[in-house]
């Protein structure tokens, strides 16, 4: 089938983009909407244009490397999938497709449809862990935690940080994101002792890395591959009032009595 | 390791506020306020249906209250004051967060309130303005203002058509802007329960529909004679 594409082309991150129309008269439905690209790549290699720069790596939905926005939605029209698991048998003959990257001040445009995440990272590294000494692995089950919390855990934990939700959120906002990484490790045991400082200094580091904030949409929530629920940007809410109030900095004497 | 201090003492309050969800917080909260005041300032004013007697007595009510009316003023003005101002601010950060706009951007869950908050709170801030030029003060209102006489301030100032109009107008923008805010407010308040916030968002709906219905039957009453 024919697919005409609609690309924005953007060489580096200071020089303007635009669209460009790449007419794709052979695409098969059997192929992943990546794997067309990769057609179209060889092809502008062959005619010696620079191709399309796109991230992508374990192309099954898990790695959170892909994604763009395909006709305004990120990961593209079908719901709960990267684009990386979107086939071409969801588009007919003749139809015209646009492709951009993500869009945030906090996401600049590396090339093509690539954006620079690491945003995403400084916030983890602000407060997104537990600090623990390693060794050896701990016995299985020594620590008791509630099934219903470590659903919740896991199910936060699923957030393979594609930034999607900010791409759709209206302002930008990283709060699915931020809040996914606070409730799998506040449900935990193991995330308690700095609950709240995790809370504060994410909330703060995501406020200074230029993002948006939440008007409760629900936009993220709708395009999130993972189904990461905005239930948790409530809870992030909570988190940060608490520890607002109650949050106070290890002291100098550090315990000695 | 990390480069976000959290300062304690009389810092934090500025800490607080300094972050996007701060800012959120103290819109929800102010909003939190203004929306119990809506309620019951409709409720009251429904009583134009039951005759001037009953209205003009109400608002004698409300002036004997005296300090506390002046206390309940200054808590409603900080209220407006602070909502507007963190709007103002989180508009500002919106315009910073996104420079490039999209060539094309696809809607799937907003809805049409929430999408028009930037519009429907500033028109009703200055509704808000011309609401108490009109029936607190009078200047709005010029000679047929009567100090006390609610009623017949009423009937006077919705015989206006224009000024009847702008009342529906604004009174249907209110009314989608809590349609959309008040439920928005639970959840940057930290609200969110599977077993309570479908019931949440249901009252948000019942909540804007209500006000909407109530304060836009005042003028429309006025407007077709129904009340005289």
């Amino acid at each position: 089938m024919k697919i005409i594409l609609n690309i924005w082309r953007q060489k580096n991150a200071t020089s303007a983009g635009k669209m460009v129309r790449y007419e794709m008269p052979n695409v098969s439905e059997h192929m992943s909407f990546l794997e067309m690209i990769d057609v179209l790549n060889e092809e502008l290699t062959k005619k010696g244009e620079d191709p399309v720069a796109f991230e992508h790596d374990c192309r099954e939905g898990i790695c959170g490397c892909c994604g763009f926005m395909i006709d305004g939605i990120p990961h593209g029209p079908q719901r709960g999938t990267t684009v990386c698991q979107l086939h071409m048998r969801h588009y007919k003959d003749g139809d015209e497709v646009w492709l951009e990257p993500f869009r945030a001040k906090a996401f600049p445009v590396i090339k093509d449809l690539m954006v620079d995440r690491s945003a995403f990272d400084r916030i983890i590294s602000s407060g997104g862990y537990i600090s623990i000494n390693t060794g050896s692995a701990p016995d299985g089950n020594n620590l008791p935690v509630i099934k219903k919390c470590s659903d919740q855990a896991m199910d936060s934990a699923s957030c393979i940080g594609c930034g999607a939700c900010v791409a759709s959120c209206p302002n930008a906002s990283a709060s699915l994101f931020v809040s996914a990484k606070i409730t799998h490790l506040g449900q935990l045991p193991q995330g308690q002792a700095e609950r709240d400082r995790r809370a504060m200094r994410m909330v703060l580091k995501m406020t200074e890395e230029g993002f948006g904030y939440c008007t409760n949409t629900g936009e993220c929530e709708a395009v999130c591959p993972k189904g990461i629920k905005i239930e948790n940007i409530a809870r992030m809410h909570r988190d940060y009032i608490k520890a607002s109030v109650l949050y106070r900095e290890e002291s100098k004497a550090g315990g000695a009595g | 390791m990390s480069s976000v201090a959290v300062p304690g003492g009389l810092q934090r309050p500025a800490t607080f506020y300094q972050s996007v969800v701060g800012k959120k917080v103290v819109m929800a909260a102010t909003g939190f306020v203004l929306c119990g005041f809506i309620m019951g300032h409709m409720i009251g004013n429904l009583q134009l249906f039951q005759g001037a007697e009953k209205l003009n007595h109400y608002a004698e009510l409300l002036q004997s209250l005296g300090g506390a009316l002046w206390l309940i003023r200054g808590v409603l003005l900080g209220c407006v004051l602070l909502h507007i101002f963190s709007a103002y601010q989180l508009w500002r950060i919106k315009a910073e967060a996104r420079p490039e706009a999209y060539v094309r951007k696809a809607t799937i869950a907003t809805s049409y309130a929430a999408r028009t908050m930037i519009w429907s709170g500033p028109i009703v801030g200055a509704f808000l303005v011309y609401h108490i030029l009109h029936f607190t003060t009078g200047q709005a209102l010029g000679s047929a203002f009567i100090k006390g006489d609610v009623y017949h301030n009423v009937i006077a100032g919705f015989s206006n058509p224009a000024a009847a109009l702008f009342y529906i107008v604004a009174n249907v923008l209110l009314a989608m802007h809590l349609y959309h805010g008040v439920w928005s407010m639970f959840q940057s308040l930290g609200v969110n329960h599977p077993r309570y916030t479908p019931i949440l968002k249901t009252v948000a709906k019942i909540y804007g529909w209500a006000i909407g219905i109530g304060n836009v039957a005042m003028p429309l009453a006025v407007l077709t004679q129904v009340v005289k």
